[in-house]
């Protein structure tokens, strides 16, 4: 028993480590980090932390961010929830191969999609702005959420559909009023990963923005190769990023374990 | 559950179908359309055939990138799959530490790809990184930015950090979904703990492990931005993996034929793995 | 094979438990004869598990002691006692053969294979598996399935109990009656001690020399299915046990006998009442009959169930049910009952007056 847990416990001490790294550097200052090693800030500074607070091609980058994250996710959940009801209760034409066509999607590669989407968005004037990488990572979300939310909803027995038609119900009323109460925990789960993958992508959404929509994730690769070494500020801008994730854990931590249990991730 | 068969359902799937066909299918034409035609710029295009595919079987680069891809793969996967399923086994199956554990698990697979390779960036540096003084200190020599197999090494490390999370959910997931007569029936039949694992959990977690290996392998393929932020590909080309590849092809060059071409065979070969992986795996259950 | 005994056995799942209610098993002692076949019924929730359990080794006790042939076995390992369970959800191991799942637990005790082979051979011809046994277990029917766990008991020659939790809950109804048999032919054959968990009293009755009825974590009376019928030692018997179950009446004890609703009624243990407590008349609906005087009543209802009917009617305020045979006639309106003095009792706050508690 005992052995299991220091393995266990080794292993988030390893977890750890790179992120105690990560928010060591952040409070260092810049010649402290080029002085050499040390395990912990000897001058202990926010100086990064108050460049990025302070300057609005970071701060904008986070909104930026945020704001494509959340379009995308409420875009991918409104859009697949029909679907995935669709999915778990009704047989209609294709369906198999129209559930499979969507998956493989998530099987595609972003650098392959990167080209052409750069054109397709400039295409349609979507180009540099939040909506441009909303919708583009909505290709891999849409699949992720159906399936999610399908596992969740054949979970629901049909019963429940039937009673609520026989009570008078709508399907729109029905659906809201009663239906999505009922997976909410489902909801949860698909919008969690639905951030995660629109949160942490970095390819689509550096090469879909130029200027006005820079995302963090953008902002952040300049400061790495243009301004050489501000090593302080780039761990600084990493930990920020970390936050939003680990709120959002926080939040839906009792269901992930739900979420993976269905096998559908 | 018995469905109904309904063809107005179609209304309901419809908006699914029409973003995912936006956003899919029209990019995966402009590809094939490329892949099949040569420019001079000017957007004057001529058919060319399949000549694209004919160089991309021939590129040196290409078959080179494709080997490293699978050699990182094959070594992500032999490394992930056991420790993740090692660290499932040493959770608590109940009790307050749970939730602990299951929010620190799940920590690095939230954390942005390119935050991802910056931290191991700064985790790795030789002289003031936490990983590459210690490293050194053990004497032996270590610099990810010169040499291949420091590079390599720091790469690998940085998924298993990444990624082994991913497996431990999936697998932990599973564990816990074992009703517990099993493990007292095992206990009653007198197995020793290995015999639990192997008639026991193993069986009952094949699911799970199969979903796992699948996700592994196709995000291991298209592995990008952590190792591009890391390393840049380098030292010189050597951990210069499939997706490096394309990117520097599309972005760079103002061929865009063999790029498309690239794209075409990158994600078939995804598909085509995945799908031969799934069926082997699942043709047992159907019997 | 072992005598079973059990001394003052409590348990609580609580680290700290305060009070009585904090313990899911309540003080409890019990002896079990070697080779017996027992039932432990009582409602979900009355700890009945928990006693199985406890005697399994999957819990250890808060107090007390359970010994197998005097060998204290309290906090001894489920494979130190050398029992076998049957769960009631079948437990296989999927990617066995039946004939695999069968030897499972003799290769875990490194029994020789050819010892395997007979033993196996045996039991598989005994729970009729003979012609699956190298098939995929996974593929059996939940009845089939069932009978591999049992068998995995079965196979171990020196097993000291078997014990079954509600096996037959997950099996069809029209099998549960052959399993039911298969199960009380097979104690016949074996002479091993089984113990049975069940909610259900036919199971329970039809399996058992001897049923342990459990309420709330305690026992409330442990006797033969005929005893449990004609004397429950407690109104929860009554009421759990039969069906329908006991008429309970609230009555007054006078000079030895019951007085309800005015009339003074003949009871079998009538000396021993002490008239303290909530008292009530307790009477199984088998032991009413119509008479032409007596206890006042009125028909309400009568029902048929089958070689007898049930009829329901009200006497004093109170709701009576008798059985009468079919053919009988049932007068309508008013009518008279009398009650068998040898199977009426006195209870007194639930038990039955002059019972050893």
């Amino acid at each position: 028993m005992r052995k299991r847990y220091i393995v266990l416990t080794a292993y988030i001490v390893f977890l750890l480590l790179p992120i105690y790294w990560l928010i060591n550097m952040s409070f260092k200052t810049t010649n402290e980090i080029l002085g050499g090693f040390s395990a912990y800030p000897r001058e202990f500074t926010l100086d990064s932390y108050r460049t990025i607070f302070t300057d609005p091609s970071w701060y904008g980058a986070y909104i930026n961010s945020i704001t494509y994250v959340l379009i995308n996710t409420v875009i991918s959940i409104v859009v697949a929830l029909p679907a995935a009801y669709a999915f778990s209760r009704y047989r209609f034409l294709g369906d198999k191969h129209l559930f499979f066509w969507l998956l493989s999607n998530r099987m595609a590669p972003p650098a392959v999609f990167v080209l052409p989407f750069v054109n397709l968005y400039s295409a349609v004037g979507l180009f540099d702005t939040p909506w441009a990488v909303a919708l583009a990572h909505t290709l891999f979300n849409i699949p992720l959420a159906v399936w999610i939310l399908e596992g969740f909803m054949s979970g629901v027995p049909k019963e429940l559909d039937e009673t609520a038609y026989v009570d008078g119900y709508s399907f729109p009323a029905f659906f809201i009023k009663i239906f999505l109460p009922t997976i909410s925990a489902g909801i949860g789960v698909a919008a969690f990963f639905c951030f995660m993958f629109s949160w942490v992508e970095m390819l689509l959404a550096k090469n879909l923005t130029s200027v006005s929509a820079k995302p963090i994730v953008a902002a952040m690769t300049k400061t790495a190769s243009t301004s050489g070494y501000e090593l302080g500020l780039l761990a600084a801008a990493g930990v920020l990023t970390l936050i939003p994730g680990a709120i959002v854990i926080y939040f839906v931590r009792n269901y992930i374990a739900k979420g993976f249990a269905l096998g559908r991730v | 559950m018995n469905k109904v068969v309904n063809n107005r359902a179609w209304w309901l799937v419809l908006p699914v179908f029409a973003m995912v066909l936006f956003n899919a299918l029209l990019p995966l034409m402009t590809v094939v359309n490329y892949s099949l035609q040569e420019t001079f710029g000017n957007n004057e295009f001529f058919w060319s055939g399949a000549i694209w595919f004919e160089q991309l079987l021939h590129d040196d680069q290409f078959h080179a990138s494709l080997l490293r891809q699978i050699i990182f793969t094959s070594i992500v996967l032999v490394i992930q799959i056991p420790l993740g399923l090692a660290i499932a086994l040493c959770m608590p199956r109940s009790g307050p530490w749970v939730s602990v554990c299951l929010v620190l698990l799940a920590l690095p697979l939230l954390v942005p790809w390119n935050v991802v390779g910056s931290m191991w960036n700064i985790m790795a540096l030789p002289d003031i990184g936490l990983l590459g003084k210690a490293i050194n200190s053990l004497g032996i020599p270590y610099n990810y930015t010169r040499q291949p197999i420091s590079a390599w090494f720091t790469v690998v490390l940085m998924d298993v950090w990444h990624w082994t999370s991913l497996v431990v959910l999936l697998c932990y997931a599973g564990l816990v979904a074992i009703p517990d007569a099993y493990y007292q029936a095992a206990k009653v039949d007198g197995a020793k703990p290995w015999a639990v694992f192997r008639y026991i959990q193993l069986p009952k977690l094949k699911h799970v492990l199969t979903i796992a290996i699948l996700l592994r392998f196709m995000d291991s393929f298209m592995i990008y931005t952590e190792v591009i932020v890391l390393t840049g590909g380098g030292p010189g080309s050597t951990t210069k993996f499939l997706s490096i590849d394309l990117v520097q092809k599309a972005l760079g060059g103002f061929d865009l034929g063999p790029a498309a071409a690239f794209s075409i065979v990158y994600f078939l070969i995804i598909l085509l793995v995945s799908w031969l992986f799934y069926t082997l795996m699942m043709r047992d259950e159907a019997k | 094979m072992a005598e079973i005994r059990i001394d003052k056995l409590r348990h609580s799942y609580m680290a700290n438990p305060q009070s009585e209610d904090d313990y899911a098993l309540k003080r409890l002692s019990l002896t079990w004869q070697d080779g017996g076949a027992y039932a432990l019924l009582g409602p979900s929730g009355c700890g009945k598990t928990t006693l199985l359990n406890l005697i399994s080794g999957l819990l250890t006790p808060t107090e007390g002691t359970i010994s197998f042939n005097g060998r204290d076995v309290s906090h001894a390992s489920p494979e130190e006692r050398n029992i076998a369970q049957v769960f009631q959800f079948p437990v296989i191991y999927d990617t066995m053969t039946v004939y695999d799942n069968l030897a499972f637990p003799l290769r875990n005790r490194g029994v020789p294979e050819d010892e395997i082979k007979t033993r196996v051979g045996e039991i598989a011809e005994m729970l009729e598996l003979t012609r699956t046994l190298n098939n995929r277990a996974s593929g059996l029917t939940a009845d089939g399935k069932q009978k591999i766990s049992l068998g995995r008991g079965l196979v171990r020659s020196d097993v000291n109990v078997i014990m079954f939790d509600e096996p037959l809950t997950v099996i069809d109804p029209h099998l549960k009656w052959q399993l039911r048999s298969k199960l009380k032919e097979l104690h016949l054959r074996t002479k091993r001690t089984m113990i049975y968990v069940t909610h259900d009293q036919t199971e329970a009755l039809t399996f058992a020399d001897q049923v342990v009825v459990m309420n709330q974590g305690e026992v409330v009376q442990s006797g033969t299915p005929i005893e449990l019928f004609e004397m429950p030692q407690h109104t929860f018997v009554g009421h759990f046990i039969g069906s329908p179950g006991m008429n309970v009446l609230p009555c007054e004890v006078r000079g030895g006998r019951a007085v309800f609703g005015g009339e003074a009624i003949s009871v079998g243990n009538g000396e021993k009442a002490t008239g303290k407590g909530r008292t009530e008349i307790g009477v199984r609906p088998e032991f009413i009959s119509l008479a032409n005087s007596g206890i006042a009543a009125e028909v309400i209802r009568v029902a048929d169930a089958g070689r007898f009917r049930i009829v329901e009617t009200r006497s004093h305020g109170h709701l009576v049910k008798l059985l009468v045979k079919e053919g009988e006639q049932v007068p309508t309106g008013q009518t008279f009952l009398a009650f068998d003095p040898e199977h009426t009792q006195i209870y007194e706050d639930g038990w039955m007056a002059g019972a050893r508690r």
